[in-house]
């Protein structure tokens, strides 16, 4: 029976990924969403299930998490920028001017980092920014030091962190560009570098757009990078963390969650307009 | 969970630092300030126990034992072979011990609360809600044998009993002490100005602890620098005195070079120099002594906030006989020994203090110290209700938290 009608069939194999996209996925976000508009007791730690907006009054009313909120966007959104900067020279590279055994070396030397544990990555910077580590030893002849712990340290260790998510999109996209266009440009008088900014770049951009919204949407969620080389910083990552880990009030912790989630959305509708969500 | 050194200390980092984790909790607090502070029942105001019964005698051991205990409390020599207590109980007993490791107070609770364990080890924000909860019986102290070589300043505490009876054996305690690097900090400090009033000294190079009760050393710190503030116990503030331990918490920040959670990363920066003076535990410093770090810990003049466990016994008990035999036995002076020297913190029981391996570790932990203990707030969580017996309304848990976010700005 299933042979003879497709619609059916197409049904039952798409059935169980849409359930888990559905329940367990969007079901997990619509709870979270639900839990914000709880409250809890505060004797008993226990949740209440009354329906109540006082947590977003809160999360609206105290200065802080506004600035928390702008902090936080404004470091991922120089954390996207700085590894645009730094990925797409690589990607280029990667892309159309290393021979094909090079291509290879690079795609597994971007992966690399990739593979070695997180916090161990932290940790290296955290060493690395340290007051007696490499970088104030280089730094200290130039009558320099170290930038310390602070956001300048996450902005680094961020970058660094999610540098291959940019490096891989772009360097796919850019594989795709046809040589051919490259000497079109260059037949029709371009210079390299009207090449770049002209043919090269605008064909690249959804895929940087691409990789903006990896590198964006990891520095949001990040609360581990701050409090490894964070100093005294935190981000709306920590906000959540120290609501739900330590005071245990899992409705407001909820709450302050679905700020990231909304500036996620406006991202993405934004991004969708460049067709960059074809690129993923 | 059970492997390494690094996980010894995770277990006093989940003692200390995430036992303040809770959010609500009954009245109490450790009768610190150094005035001997009025007995349990006095300051308890309007609370009251429920109606649970007590055992008489401890009858034939059951066979087994569910333990639910911070890790490090318990440890049967898998996460290091030389490191058990746990096989000499079963074996002397006959009771298996079930162990189950908990994270954080909160966690404590909720296990509790299931009856499946029969006996915990609570810190001083979990017990008062186990009590208020009904979920732990009073423990009848007179059959425990080793319960009258616990140190006097341990029993009946705001957080261990209600009127005269205990709900508990006192099992270890700790301060939080003030650490300095001796290359470079002089002279000595003596007071908590120094991460104060007189941070600038060491700008950038303060370290605090990253928990909203690091609130309540601010507190202490207001509370003896100044009266005027009205500030009797630094667990329980009204807003004013919370929005005074936040400005000057907030002053503090610009000298902070980071705030800890993670010892090793307090341990780290100290070695390193990011961090010259700020809040530690007597085990960072010991650790970070051990390392080569030139630094020295040192219990200011003001006094100072510190935890302190108890094991408890549950009201839903299945093993009710074998619980008290785990007991007995964990608080008899080789056990806290060997437990107190393992974790790194002041045994209850000071006859254990013949019997350390290190013969000076009980000096080093102050553990036959009246004094020094009573010169420590214990960790209480705060609550609506104000905790030094106030007829006005406190600020809670929650509310510290917003204001420790905000002093983080």
């Amino acid at each position: 029976m299933i042979d003879r009608r497709p619609g059916l069939r197409v049904g039952l194999l798409l059935t169980p990924p849409m359930l888990w996209l559905g329940v367990a996925y969007l079901g997990a976000l619509a709870a979270l969403l639900v839990t914000s508009l709880w409250t809890q007791n505060d004797f008993t730690g226990s949740i209440e299930r009354a329906w109540t907006l006082e947590n977003f009054r809160t999360l609206f009313t105290v200065d802080v998490y506004r600035t928390i909120t702008l902090r936080t966007i404004g470091i991922a959104a120089l954390v996207t920028v700085i590894d645009v900067v730094l990925a797409f020279p690589i990607a280029l590279y990667m892309a159309k001017v290393a021979s094909p055994r090079l291509q290879r070396i690079l795609v597994i030397s971007v992966l690399t980092p990739l593979w070695a544990s997180y916090l161990v990555k932290a940790y290296a910077w955290r060493g690395m920014l340290s007051a007696d580590g490499p970088i104030a030893w280089i730094a200290r002849p130039f009558g320099l030091d170290t930038p310390g712990y602070g956001l300048p340290a996450v902005v680094i260790t961020l970058s660094y962190l999610w540098l291959p998510y940019m490096i891989l999109p772009v360097y796919a996209g850019l594989e795709r560009l046809p040589d051919s266009l490259f000497e079109a440009s260059a037949d029709l008088g371009a210079g390299a570098w009207t090449t770049l900014r002209r043919v090269v770049f605008p064909m690249a951009f959804p895929a940087v757009v691409a990789g903006s919204i990896f590198t964006f949407s990891l520095s949001m969620g990040d609360y581990i990078a701050v409090k490894i080389v964070g100093g005294t910083g935190q981000l709306l990552g920590n906000v959540v963390y120290d609501n739900q880990g330590a005071a245990n009030n899992l409705p407001f912790a909820a709450a302050v969650a679905t700020v990231p989630i909304v500036v996620m959305l406006a991202y993405l509708t934004a991004v969708r307009r460049t067709g960059a969500l074809e690129n993923l | 969970m059970r492997r390494n050194p690094t996980k010894r200390l995770a277990a006093l980092a989940c003692a200390g630092v995430l036992a303040l984790a809770a959010t609500a909790c009954g009245t109490s607090s450790g009768d610190g300030g150094g005035d001997g502070g009025p007995k349990a029942d006095e300051k308890q105001g309007g609370f009251t126990a429920p109606d649970v019964p007590m055992t008489d005698a401890i009858g034939d051991p059951e066979g087994q034992v569910n333990i639910l205990a911070w890790p490090g409390y318990a440890e049967d020599g898998s996460t290091d072979k030389s490191v058990d207590w746990v096989t000499p109980f079963e074996k002397e007993s006959g009771c298996q011990a079930n162990v189950k490791y908990f994270g954080t107070s909160d966690e404590a609770v909720q296990l509790m609360k299931t009856g499946e364990y029969d006996v915990v080890s609570a810190s001083g924000d979990a017990t008062l809600r186990l009590i208020a909860g009904g979920d732990v019986a009073p423990v009848n102290t007179d059959l425990l044998t080793n319960y009258a070589d616990i140190a006097p300043f341990l029993k009946d505490q705001l957080f261990n009993s209600v009127g005269d009876q205990m709900y508990g054996v006192p099992h270890g305690w700790g301060a939080n002490l003030l650490m300095y690097n001796t290359d470079v900090v002089k002279p000595a400090p003596t007071s908590w100005s120094a991460v104060f009033d007189d941070a600038s000294t060491y700008a950038g190079k303060v370290t605090a602890y990253d928990s909203p009760i690091y609130i309540a050393d601010a507190a202490l710190y207001l509370m003896k620098t100044q009266p005027d503030l009205g500030i009797e116990n630094p667990y329980a503030l009204d807003k004013d005195q919370l929005a005074a331990a936040v400005d000057l918490l907030k002053a503090q920040k610009g000298n902070v070079s980071e705030y800890w959670s993670d010892y090793l990363k307090e341990v780290q920066a100290f070695k390193t120099g990011d961090s010259v003076i700020g809040t530690t535990w007597q085990v960072i410093a010991s650790v970070a002594q051990g390392e080569g770090a030139p630094v020295e810990a040192v219990l200011p003049e003001e006094g100072a906030t510190g935890w302190s466990d108890t094991w408890m016994i549950s009201s839903k008990a299945k093993n009710p006989n074998c619980g008290y035999l785990w007991m007995d036995y964990i608080t008899s002076p080789k056990a806290q020994a060997a437990v107190a020297e393992y974790f790194g913190e002041a045994p209850a029981n000071t006859k254990a203090c013949e019997l350390t391996s290190d013969k000076t570790f009980c000096d080093t932990y102050h553990a036959e110290d009246a004094d020094f203990a009573s010169q420590i707030w214990y960790w209480t969580t705060p609550i609506s209700q104000c905790l030094d017996g106030r007829d006005e309304t406190c600020t809670d848990y929650g509310e510290w938290t917003t204001a420790w976010t905000e002093v983080k700005g």
